[in-house]
């Protein structure tokens, strides 16, 4: 594993609201090399949105607060950082594309000067070669006829469309960091995968570090070095994405994994649902958080929270008392 | 976009010619006999002269062919002829059109200026003191009629601290400030409030996180990428509200005793001199109308999802 | 004057609670809301609501005082409002005239305590008028749609085209002064924007959930407008409604005050300002009381609007 380019320590961020504490992050750490992806997989309510936010300072402060933690890139701690300095890194060096490509781009502006814009915010540039630079970017994002498209407006472009123009703008500076936050869960599924392709290809062109936010455990299986899981705002497992998803130590890897549909499974096996619903993030349980849920729950569970412990191997951990168990249990995938 | 002109063109003659129906009904279904009551009590018309001023006022025709005649003069610019002065209401409308405008439009540039800048304010700094005072005050002034805006502040600048004329416009640009605040003091109050409601909506919306995404400083999202869009609602308010400002321009012209139409309006009723009301009640809703069709076209400009429609 | 615009797009009330503080930073504030957040049954939830909102329970009671005093205007009155005493012409508010007297004697006082009578009057029955065609019109134009929509919806237009005070000049001219011509004035100046807000409040419910099904198990087409679409569409007209209350007031009394309004010798808060400004400059008691009686009143029911939209729809504050 080469030098972490982006790394996240020990982040705590936590929502201060009239119901309560929402500890949306708590103790979370990650990192990212250059031209690695990184899966964060999660329900929602996780949390696995918010530390990617907090890596972008998009986290509104109040009423989130930072307990502890730090956010390295490039030897700088961004959360020290001033806001100049920190607007200076956002959209050019670590950027970031949302979930709803209709919502995330602003409908009364030309798509081609939203894209021009954030080349024009970062470098000395005039606003014709910016929105030459525009129009490039869209066709290298795969829109065709992009001169005539960047005239136009987002509600004019479909939904795969509205992504790659959202990707547009995120590569425009060549980032050294994407944060990819849900990008394909409001696409079609064939679009899904075109835009997955896009992102691929982009990186390897331009060695980008992606951070795949997601839901979806089959997404990060096909595109994700390595992967986190989260669960009620802390790391129930990280490791590379053989020893997640062959060896998993956590047993909500593991129902993750039962719930997911996968091509080199049995047609005949059912799928299993992971039985429950995931915590309030202001009343967490105590213990292990997954532990309601939990088939191999003991005493200890519901009275000690376990730590983030290297299984296997020194790049595998998972936060479980009984990860031995685990193992035991195989997933039908392995077997 | 053609098309949507076009629609608001036709939408508007639709809307004109209703009016025109109800101004026609009020100006000739009116009981009483205008002819007498323009003469002034214990003043006998012999019948005669009575029917000649019938048929100069065109009186003494059936209500379809009046009405056809009345909305042709109304074509031609022709409001009628003032009972009481003996002089076309277009001169009289026109004497005094300046001053009123030269009101409305300071009151607007302040609704503008100010309920925008404060509505901006108290969004951006939700919560904070600026946001409560903005809040608090506004919902007072809105509470506050405008005529009691006017007397209050005649009171205090005029009379107890000598600052700025009573009334009147002999002072010159002195004396527009007091009536420009009161008639405008209530819309600036709703449009910070709008503005403010619109403008936190906006804060929350998901092309603003992509903006600061972007690396956009905070003034530029705020001015550029949010302003755009929370400035619509805001436009729109203000089509609607010219209605209540031409009301408001009765009030506060007879407060302060500015010569515009307004003032003219109101001394009309009292002298009950009906081409007078109606025509200038005629004029306003023109007016009105015109100036909603132009805030729905620049609406359209503003907001591209609109001009596809 | 106080012409608030409808701005709000109503929200279907069932769904009030569940969206309640959705936006947000995306997912951030999303998934610190979902939690915990029950839903409750509407009208307790919108009850709760408008009692934790300090403001409108202060404007509830500021408009139960004014209720009050035009109910028992005889009672609280210390004098007749038009008896006359030229001995005690123009007298500073004193323990004898609390708001002083004008320059035939009235007392201010119970003239103002009187006033309430006409503005609550005014302001109730002519809204009343206004919900009476509004709600008609605009049910007819939502619910049956077609030539009764384009119809009623561009006679709205024309209605809507005359600003209030305006308009009501215009029905004065033709009734003459009077309180009937005063309520009348403002309610058929005031049914095109209820029209406007219930149509489109239906037009959004009708094509909901909850209709259809009531549709597709056989209800009847009357049954489905006044048990299911007529209640769900109300919540945004019942804020327009109390607001324009206010609205009406304000415009009663301005109509007083030009002098196209009831007639000048009747004890109202508009009519007192207009002869008090006579003696502006040294006798300001004498507009000062009526106008603080039109604002307190005024302030009263738009709290309890702003309350009322408040506890009906959440997402607004």
């Amino acid at each position: 594993m080469t030098e972490p380019l982006l790394s996240v320590e020990d982040l705590r961020v936590h929502f201060h609201t009239d119901a309560g504490v929402v500890k949306a992050v708590d103790g979370v750490s990650w990192s990212v090399a250059p031209g690695e992806t990184l899966g964060i997989v999660g329900e929602s309510g996780s949390g696995k949105s918010v530390s990617a936010l907090a890596v972008m300072g998009l986290v509104p402060v109040p009423p989130a607060r930072y307990e502890s933690g730090r956010i390295l890139f490039k030897g700088r701690d961004l959360i020290a950082a001033d806001e100049k300095e920190r607007r200076a890194i956002r959209g050019k060096e670590i950027s970031m594309i949302f979930q709803d490509p209709l919502t995330a781009l602003n409908p009364v502006f030309r798509v081609g000067h939203q894209i021009a814009e954030v080349i024009q915010a970062h470098e000395k540039i005039g606003r014709i070669p910016a929105r030459a630079k525009a129009v490039e970017l869209l066709g290298e994002v795969g829109i065709p006829n992009p001169r005539q498209r960047a005239r136009e407006y987002p509600h004019q472009f479909s939904g795969g469309m509205r992504q790659r123009a959202m990707i547009a703008m995120a590569l425009a500076l060549d980032p050294l960091v994407l944060l990819a936050d849900e990008p394909t869960t409001a696409l079609d599924v064939t679009v899904q995968a075109q835009i997955m392709d896009l992102l691929i290809r982009l990186q390897a062109d331009r060695g980008t570090a992606i951070v795949l936010i997601t839901h979806d455990l089959g997404l990060v299986a096909g595109h994700a070095d390595r992967v986190l899981v989260m669960y009620a705002g802390k790391v129930a497992e990280l490791g590379t994405i053989d020893d997640v998803y062959y060896r998993p130590r956590h047993p909500y890897t593991l129902g993750l994994l039962n719930s997911l549909a996968r091509m080199d499974q049995r047609r005949t096996d059912r799928l299993r649902p992971i039985i429950g619903q995931p915590p309030s993030l202001i009343r967490v349980p105590p213990g292990c958080a997954f532990h309601p849920r939990c088939p191999f729950a003991t005493d200890v569970c519901r009275r000690d929270v376990p730590a983030l412990e290297p299984k296997d191997g020194p790049d595998h951990l998972a936060a479980c008392h009984h990860a031995d168990q685990v193992e035991l249990q195989q997933s039908p995938a392995a077997s | 976009m053609g098309k949507y002109v076009v629609r608001r063109l036709l939408q508007m003659v639709l809307v004109l010619f209703g009016a025109s129906i109800i101004l026609f009904l009020a100006l000739f279904v009116i009981p009483g006999d205008p002819i007498a009551t323009s003469q002034g009590e214990g003043h006998q018309l012999d019948k005669a002269s009575h029917d000649a001023i019938a048929r100069r006022y065109h009186l003494d025709q059936p209500l379809p062919q009046q009405y056809v005649g009345y909305v042709g003069r109304l074509l031609k610019g022709d409001l009628g002829e003032s009972y009481s002065y003996r002089r076309p209401v277009t001169t009289i409308i026109r004497e005094k059109i300046g001053n009123t405008a030269k009101l409305a439009v300071a009151a607007i540039v302040l609704e503008i200026a100010l309920g925008i800048i404060a509505g901006i304010i108290a969004a951006v700094f939700r919560y904070s003191f600026l946001d409560v005072l903005v809040t608090l005050s506004t919902t007072v002034a809105i509470g506050v009629p405008t005529f009691v805006i006017g007397l209050a502040l005649q009171n205090v600048f005029a009379v107890n601290l000598h600052w700025l004329p009573l009334q009147g416009q002999q002072a010159g640009r002195e004396s527009i400030i007091l009536p420009a605040i009161t008639l405008a003091a209530v819309n600036i109050a709703l449009v910070a409030r709008l503005m403010r409601g619109a403008m936190s909506e906006v804060l929350r919306a998901d092309y603003i996180r992509t903006a600061y995404a972007k690396g956009l400083s905070k003034r530029v999202v705020i001015m550029k990428h949010a302003l755009r869009n929370s400035i619509i609602p805001v436009l729109t308010y203000l089509g609607i509200s010219f209605g209540a400002l031409l009301g408001g321009a009765l009030i506060t012209e007879t407060v302060f005793n500015w010569n515009g139409i307004g003032l003219a309006l109101v001394g009309a009723i009292q002298q009950q001199d009906n081409p007078i009301v109606l025509g200038v009640v005629t004029y306003g809703v023109a007016v009105f109308v015109v100036v909603n069709l132009i805030v729905d076209i620049s609406y359209a400009f503003l907001d591209p999802r609109i001009r596809l429609e | 004057m106080t012409e608030v615009a409808p701005t709000q797009s109503p929200a279907p009330a069932g769904e009030i609670t569940l969206e309640a503080g959705a936006g947000g930073f995306g997912n951030v504030e999303n998934e610190a809301t979902v939690l915990g957040i029950r839903q409750q049954t509407q009208f307790g939830d919108v009850r709760r609501r408008f009692f934790r909102h300090k403001l409108a329970v202060v404007g509830l009671v500021m408009v139960g005082l004014v209720f009050l005093a035009a109910i028992a205007s005889p009672v609280i009155a210390t004098r007749p409002p038009k008896a006359q005493d030229l001995t005690n012409t123009l007298q500073e508010p004193s323990s004898a005239h609390w708001f002083g007297t004008d320059e035939l004697g009235r007392d201010q006082f119970s003239r103002v305590i009187y006033g309430s009578r006409i503005a609550v009057t005014v302001g109730l029955a002519s809204i009343i008028l206004a919900l009476v065609i509004g709600v008609t019109l605009g049910a007819v134009s939502g619910y049956l749609g077609r030539g009764w929509d384009a119809v009623i919806m561009r006679t709205a237009d024309v209605f809507f085209a005359f600003p209030l005070i305006i308009g009501a000049i215009v029905v004065i001219l033709v009734m003459g002064r009077g309180v009937t011509p005063v309520v009348i004035s403002l309610g058929i100046f005031s049914w095109a924007t209820i029209a406007r807000l219930l149509r489109s409040s239906i037009l959004s419910i009708r094509e909901a959930e909850y209709v259809e099904a009531a549709r597709s198990l056989g209800a009847g087409k009357w049954r489905i407008v006044t048990r299911h679409v007529l209640p769900n569409s109300m919540a945004p007209v019942l804020v327009y409604a109390m607001v324009s209350v206010a609205t009406a007031i304000v415009a009663e009394a301005a109509l007083s005050y030009l002098g196209a309004g009831v007639q000048p010798d009747v004890p109202d808060w508009g009519n007192m300002i207009s002869a008090g400004q006579k003696f502006f400059g040294f006798k300001d008691y004498l507009w000062f009381f009526p106008s603080m009686a039109v604002v307190f009143t005024v302030l009263g029911f738009i709290f309890v609007g702003d309350g009322l939209r408040d506890a009906l729809d959440p997402r607004l504050r």
